[in-house]
């Protein structure tokens, strides 16, 4: 039996500033060493002031993973020595000693399995290395400490995966999850890393290491399993070892130095004092907690009868629910989250879309009502929107602009289908017999309205005309 | 011009015009040029502390506000940081190491008018009792230069001691503070765990250290706790003072007060006439209303022992970072594996740290730690347990600072663990967090001693009056230089 196991390291980036000092989480765009300072550099002398915030929002993750919650948390320094870290030293958490991480053992379900949550930590990311140089001999070591001490949240699983794609789903709903709660972006680069470990028929486990992004992760973690079984096949043993991940050659990659023998000789940060996090905060916590994917999903069809699959794709994604959250009345909720399902999401697909977008709740409030009040067809929404995305125009400037808002009346509309009719006799006698060529006048119609007309509605009177 | 004044003269002088605090900074920096080539105090100076005395004047004159320290000229250990000044831990590693920030105490004095005369000499990295680890060379006591100053804050003790300034801030890991200033004879106070902040403190042992300061009397001591104590955003480990005011009653006396006399402390190894000083002592406390009782606090026994296990274990991590990468001295990284140039580096290290280093390595490592870090863990928490049912009984606790007297340059250096047990006595108020003063008491063959008092956490400002009551009773012959 295949068991995998994954650490995921989750940056907290919706945070202001880094874990110990006031630097900001988002490092990401400074120049090179510009978002530093004494406290992060590690300079002589400096002390950690810890981000309570940071510490909050660890503990909401741990909540929303069901994981037990101690009453008081600590820090540990994990000793080593490494370019990307700037004491020499990351100061995590650690449950050794009793349970004091942000969160203990936990449960996440994926579909009707369980997988279970070891252990929650938080601890400071280093600083990022980058390699330059065309070959060994010539390589240069660049160290950017921007990064440097950012929250990130470590959540260990339990081996509960059984092949990779239990991976996938269960690392989609946590990616989910945390950007519901609030807590993190994973669409940022850099954001999501993991690492797995993968043993097959009770073997010795193997650790991969270096899993840039989770699409990644789910074939690193493929390519691992084929590996060691080709090996068992081959009566081959499997020995215990940490690979790395090699990126450009997408395989695993015997990693040669000794990491696993590494002593990082843990001990208490006293530089930080016990947190108390006691049952008022953590009650304060839940009632800041946004509401649950699941919990979403319910309301939009119970509420709305919206149907499920369309509840399911809008409830997973922060960016879209939000969205329609704040655009929607219980008037027009079917319309608009038809719109963001059908439409939206086609048109911006790409998290460089949703930052340029200049498409607002109103916007998509309008776009409804005017849909709903029949000013503008269903199919001419696509089109407004696409105007919107681009120029953030008034709704009513771009109906007018584009002159969608001249709906044809079914007396208007039956006369111009009438001369489609009378123009393409020969496809309206293939119509009888063969349903495809309908679809062909509708266009027809369509061309002459210049889109306006609704086209369920023209292929319904098409077809009463035809027979 | 008088140098010897205290603190509270000085600043009593300058409010009243009797001095002019050009005139005072001034004759400090000519003295200090007259006698620290011998006693070698400083490792560097501010040249610019005349400017900022006359800077000070000015303002005086006109009727500005004006700080507390009315310019007193105060020395500073080089392991706290002052913006835009070296700070070397009298390490040849941080030789040209100018820090880039202030110590929370510093942006305090700052604030209070004080002038920094210049950064004093300590065992490297503060680990020592000699001050014969600096890597630039020991410093000599005042009272007979073939003499040790003790440390690690010797640079500290010789500067206050020798009138090349009014106060000093030190550091105390395991005694750092009271052992010069017993040396030497001045005033040393280690404040209890998170009272001052050590933001900018350039760590050894983080779990157990605290900046303090050394005087020439106790009600020096008090003044500069005012000036420095309290909360502090930097350093997540401060304790709420709410502003006390440790002047305020400092001659209350010691009437009723229960004092134990720390059995451990005053038994094998101590040195006869350090012994008959401390009985005197509690003689006189006893003649000023005290009760004084012998106590036993058996876990002083693995004191040391459990302090070397800490201090490496901490020290090996904290220094961990001087890897010479981000700053540190001039050395090419051209052509190293990570792991070889770390080595290489390193051996800028002196002979001390680089034992501490080693055995931090070892220490807390896995199937060692068992052994040595966590036991040493166990005898802090007993020990501290002890101390505390001690405080249900007595008000203070009481014993020589040293159990020896200060011994010659060069005479112990090859002999680490002689010098380890010398921690004996002063080790315990940093395991247990608790506040200790060393008072200047007697003068024996020309070499001070001290005595030392503790009380309980964030009973400060009862050490303080305790001290000064004993400080009072003593009439000590002026330092020959
Ligand atoms: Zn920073």
């Amino acid at each position: 039996m295949t068991k995998i196991g994954l650490e995921i390291h989750s940056q907290l980036t919706e945070l202001q500033s880094k874990l110990f000092c006031s630097c900001k989480a988002n490092y990401r765009e400074f120049q090179p060493n510009e978002n530093i300072c004494p406290i992060c550099m590690g300079l002589p002398g400096s002390l950690p002031q810890l981000n309570q915030k940071a510490v909050e929002k660890a503990t909401m993750i741990a909540m929303a993973l069901n994981c037990s919650t101690p009453e008081k948390i600590t820090f540990f320094r994990k000793n080593y020595f490494y370019p990307d870290l700037p004491k020499n030293f990351q100061i995590t958490q650690l449950n050794i000693y009793g349970e004091t991480s942000v969160g203990g053992p936990g449960i996440l379900m994926v579909g009707d399995k369980k997988i279970r949550i070891t252990r929650i930590q938080l601890e400071e990311d280093p600083g990022r290395i980058i390699y330059e140089g065309s070959s060994e001999k010539n390589q240069i070591t660049l160290v950017d400490y921007n990064r440097a001490g950012t929250p990130l949240v470590e959540i260990v699983t339990e081996p509960d995966f059984e092949n990779p794609k239990e991976v996938r789903e269960f690392l989609n709903i946590l990616s989910d999850l945390l950007a519901n709660l609030g807590v993190s972006d994973p669409s940022l680069e850099g954001a999501m890393r993991a690492d797995a470990n993968v043993s097959i028929e009770d073997g010795n486990k193997v650790e991969i290491k270096n899993i840039g992004s989770f699409h990644d992760l789910e074939k690193a973690v493929h390519f691992e399993i084929t590996r060691q079984q080709s090996l068992h096949a081959r009566n081959i043993p499997i020995i215990q070892e940490t690979r790395h991940w090699d990126d450009k050659r997408k395989i695993t990659v015997s990693s040669r130095s000794k990491e696993e023998d590494l002593d990082y000789r843990y001990f208490l940060e006293s530089d930080i004092p016990w947190v108390r996090i006691g049952n008022q905060i953590k009650d304060k916590l839940k009632s800041e907690m946004p509401e649950t994917i699941s919990s979403k999903k319910e309301r939009y069809v119970s509420k709305y009868n919206i149907p499920a699959q369309v509840a399911d794709v809008l409830s997973s994604d922060k960016f879209y629910s939000d969205l329609f959250e704040k655009s929607h009345t219980t008037e027009n909720a079917k319309e608009v989250a038809n719109i963001i399902t059908t439409d939206l999401m086609g048109l911006v697909d790409t998290r460089e879309k949703r930052e340029s977008s200049k498409l607002t709740a109103l916007h998509l409030k309008e776009i409804a009502d005017s849909i709903q009040s029949g000013k503008i067809t269903r199919n001419s929404a696509k089109n407004v929107l696409y105007e919107i995305l681009k120029t953030g125009k008034a709704v009513s400037t771009v109906i007018s602009d584009l002159d969608l808002d001249n709906v044809f009346s079914e007396s208007e509309l039956l006369k111009i289908i009438e001369s489609v009719i009378s123009e393409e006799t020969q496809a309206v006698e293939q119509a009888k017999t063969n349903p495809q060529t309908i679809n062909y006048l509708v266009g027809k119609v369509m061309q002459k309205t210049k889109g306006k007309a609704d086209p369920t509605y023209t292929l319904d009177l098409l077809k009463k005309k035809i027979n | 011009m008088n140098l010897k004044i205290s603190a509270l003269q000085f600043t009593r002088e300058v409010k009243t015009g009797n001095i002019s605090v050009e005139d005072f900074i001034g004759k400090t920096m000519e003295h200090i040029e007259k006698v620290d080539g011998n006693l070698h105090a400083f490792l560097s100076l501010n040249d610019n502390a005349v400017n900022q005395a006359r800077d000070i004047d000015k303002k005086i004159k006109s009727g500005d506000k004006i700080g507390q320290c009315f310019g007193m000229p105060i020395s500073i250990k080089d392991n706290i940081c002052i913006k835009d000044t070296k700070t070397t831990c009298a390490s040849k590693m941080l030789e040209n190491y100018i820090a880039p920030y202030d110590a929370t105490v510093i942006t305090k004095l700052k604030q209070q008018d004080a002038i920094f005369v210049g950064k004093v000499n300590l065992d490297e990295f503060a680990m020592g009792l000699s001050t014969e680890f600096s890597a630039y060379g020991p410093s000599k006591n005042p009272w007979n230069t073939d003499y040790v100053p003790g440390g690690s804050s010797g640079g500290s003790a010789v500067s206050v001691s020798a009138f090349e300034c009014v106060a000093s801030l030190g550091s105390d890991t395991g005694g750092s503070v009271r052992n010069p200033a017993s040396f030497c004879s001045t005033v040393g106070y280690k404040p209890t765990y998170g009272l001052i902040s050590r933001y900018g403190l350039i760590s050894y042992a983080n779990s157990i250290e605290q900046i303090g300061p050394l005087t020439r009397t106790v009600e020096d001591a008090a003044f500069m706790l005012n000036l420095i104590a309290g909360l502090d955003s930097n350093d997540n480990t401060t304790i709420n003072n709410n502003n006390a005011d440790y002047l305020k009653d400092i001659d209350s006396g010691i009437e009723g007060k229960k004092i134990g006399i720390i059995k451990e402390m005053i038994g094998e190894g101590i040195n006869p006439t350090v012994l008959s000083a401390t009985k005197n002592a509690i003689s006189k406390l006893e003649e000023l209303g005290a009760i004084c009782e012998e106590v036993s606090l058996d876990m002083v026994k693995y004191s040391v022992a459990a302090y070397y296990a800490i201090t490496t274990t901490e020290a090996g991590s904290n220094l961990a970072r001087y890897d010479n990468l981000r700053y540190g001295y001039d050395f090419s990284v051209e052509g190293y594996a990570f792991n070889a140039y770390i080595e290489k580096a390193r051996k800028k290290l002196g002979p001390e740290v680089t034992r501490r280093m080693i055995l931090g390595g070892f220490v807390p490592s896995s199937g060692y730690a068992g052994k040595y870090f966590l036991k040493a863990l166990k005898v802090k928490s007993k020990l501290t347990r002890q101390i505390d049912e001690a405080f249900k009984k007595f008000d203070l606790l009481i014993s020589p600072t040293v159990p020896i007297l200060p011994f010659k340059i060069g005479e112990k250096i090859n002999d680490p663990a002689s010098l380890f047990l010398i921690d004996i006595n002063t080790v315990t108020a940093n395991l247990t967090g608790k506040p200790a003063i060393s008072i200047p008491y007697a003068i024996s063959n020309g070499l001070p001693i001290g005595i030392q008092l503790i009380a309980n956490s964030m009973n400060d400002k009862l050490l303080l009056q305790a001290a000064r009551a004993l400080e009072k009773t003593v009439k000590l012959p002026e330092v020959p230089i």
